[in-house]
């Protein structure tokens, strides 16, 4: 039997792609990054002094981002707030984007990063992370590169790339694999997860396709960053 | 750097002074409002939602709805709950945890505004009496601060209000069935209600400040009315006002309310 996805996508085509900078004048960086329907918006405040002191690091300056899912951003409300879930994806945007920054210029500062989703539709924290590396670059925060996120996986025995809500929620044959990977630039991972099950050698195959779909992703996030300069 | 968290003196001395004048720093007159644009369908996943830009200053507000058992004081009506954050992406002046009293008072002001003006038919949201009623959830974000996110609040609360759609609901199974939205509207007068500030500043008057005209601001005067009937006050702020200035104030504002109404008229559902 043929494989078919939900919406009749190739297993290696993506959503519609969309990334916007400079959406909020008040934010040092801002940016907006769109998949299908789930849509990202991040701001960049910073570097500026870190407060409370005895958080201050005297070797480098602390990244500190905060994702968070607005309340009718999914079908059934969230109630307003920190939750396990947003404080750990918090972190692991930290981790996947602290790589890409020269820190150290920056010591006892603080960048901060709020990211908030829009409206959902699965792969949000990947959608965040590329909206906040495209921020901190149009914040001018020095960079060795862009970060780049996208959640490949696997719907029964098929790898697939940017998986949607109800394809997360597959159930037929060996069911959903879930994998969102960010990567630098230059194709290092800072950041992977991974729920379900799947053996080493299609593993293997979802990472090569990460790898080829977050240079596509890169690509989007760097004409957006340049047309901001045209703009100017 | 807490320079930077209010307008310096320098800068408030100027606008004192230019206001005193009948002058603002942007051009507008003193009762004049900035360009307002509303934008719906922020979230699909919301059964109705828009963006309010005034001038700079950015909100976002969603509609949620879930059916539960009603208050024991109205058993047979539906329930409002207005919340709003003031997000920390959208200034540098709000910071993240729990919602302060900007915030609490925010979501109250509007949650008045909306509720006295009876702009709801709660009694249409009775599924059951004395079991099931719709809870309606008009949630309100800031995305970007230049002031006055208390009136652009106000106008995405209503113009949400008057684009939701009400989910299906499975009656034996006792579940919303989300994203299935009917055809049907919610229950609403004609009547729009508007919340609308004044602010004092000096011996002037101002409506829709920026950001630097709201930090100077002495004291302010929040009415809500539809159609000329006022239904909520709020008076914010510790300076004292004269009750002829308090007279002048709703004057203005009952003068304003019908100019932003004209504004925000061709975008409303």
């Amino acid at each position: 039997m043929e494989f078919k996805r939900p919406d009749g996508r190739k297993p290696d085509e993506f959503r519609k792609i969309k990334a916007l900078v400079g959406i909020i004048p008040n934010a040092d960086g801002s940016a907006m990054f769109q998949t299908g329907d789930t849509i990202a918006i991040a701001a960049v405040y910073g570097p500026k002094k870190m407060h409370p002191q005895h958080q201050q690091n005297p070797e480098k300056g602390t990244l500190r981002c905060n994702y968070n899912m607005l309340s009718f951003s999914v079908s059934e409300r969230i109630k307003p707030g920190p939750s396990r879930r947003s404080q750990e994806i918090s972190k692991i945007t930290e981790w996947a984007l602290e790589p890409s920054l020269m820190l150290d210029k920056y010591p006892n500062a603080v960048i901060d990063v709020f990211i908030h989703i829009l409206q959902a539709d699965a792969g949000t924290r990947c959608a965040g992370i590329n909206a906040a590396s495209i921020a901190l670059a149009h914040a001018g925060i020095p960079m060795k590169g862009l970060v780049s996120s996208i959640s490949v996986g696997k719907l029964d025995k098929t790898i697939v790339v940017d998986l949607t809500k109800s394809e997360e929620d597959w159930e037929e044959g060996e069911g959903a694999t879930d994998i969102p990977i960010s990567m630098t630039d230059d194709g290092k991972i800072t950041h992977m997860q991974l729920d379900g099950n799947i053996s080493t050698k299609q593993l293997k195959e979802a990472i090569e396709l990460a790898r080829k779909s977050c240079k596509k992703i890169y690509e989007v996030q760097k004409k957006a960053l340049k047309e901001t300069i045209k703009e100017e | 750097m807490d320079g930077f968290m209010t307008t310096p003196n320098l800068n408030a001395e100027r606008i004192k002074k230019s206001l005193e004048k009948g002058k603002r720093f942007d051009g507008r007159k003193l009762e004049e409002f900035r360009d307002i644009t509303i934008e719906y369908d922020v979230s699909k996943k919301a059964e109705g939602s828009v963006k309010v830009k005034i001038g700079n200053t950015e909100v976002v507000v969603g509609i949620k709805m879930d059916v539960s058992a009603p208050y024991p004081d109205s058993l047979d009506k539906g329930n409002l709950i207005v919340s709003a954050e003031l997000l920390p992406l959208s200034s540098q002046r709000f910071e993240s945890g729990p919602p302060r009293i900007e915030a609490i008072e925010l979501g109250r002001v509007i949650d008045r505004g909306i509720r006295e003006s009876k702009f709801i038919k709660f009694d249409k949201l009775c599924i059951e009496p004395g079991e099931k009623v719709w809870t309606v959830f008009v949630d309100i974000y800031s995305i970007n601060d230049d002031g006055n996110l208390l009136d652009a609040a106000g106008i995405g609360a209503v113009a949400a209000l008057k684009a939701a759609r009400i989910p299906k609901y499975d009656k034996e199974a006792g579940k919303v069935l989300y994203g299935e939205l009917t055809k049907e509207k919610l229950p609403l007068e004609k009547d729009i209600p508007i919340v609308i500030t004044s602010h004092k500043i000096g011996n002037k008057v101002i409506v829709d400040p920026t950001r630097e005209e709201e930090d100077i601001s002495e004291t302010r005067l929040t009415i809500g009315s539809s159609n000329g009937n006022i239904s909520s006050i709020q008076k914010g702020d510790s300076s004292a006002l004269t009750i002829e200035e308090t007279l002048n104030m709703i004057d203005l504002i009952e003068m304003v309310e019908r100019e932003v109404f004209k504004k925000i008229e061709k975008f409303l559902k």
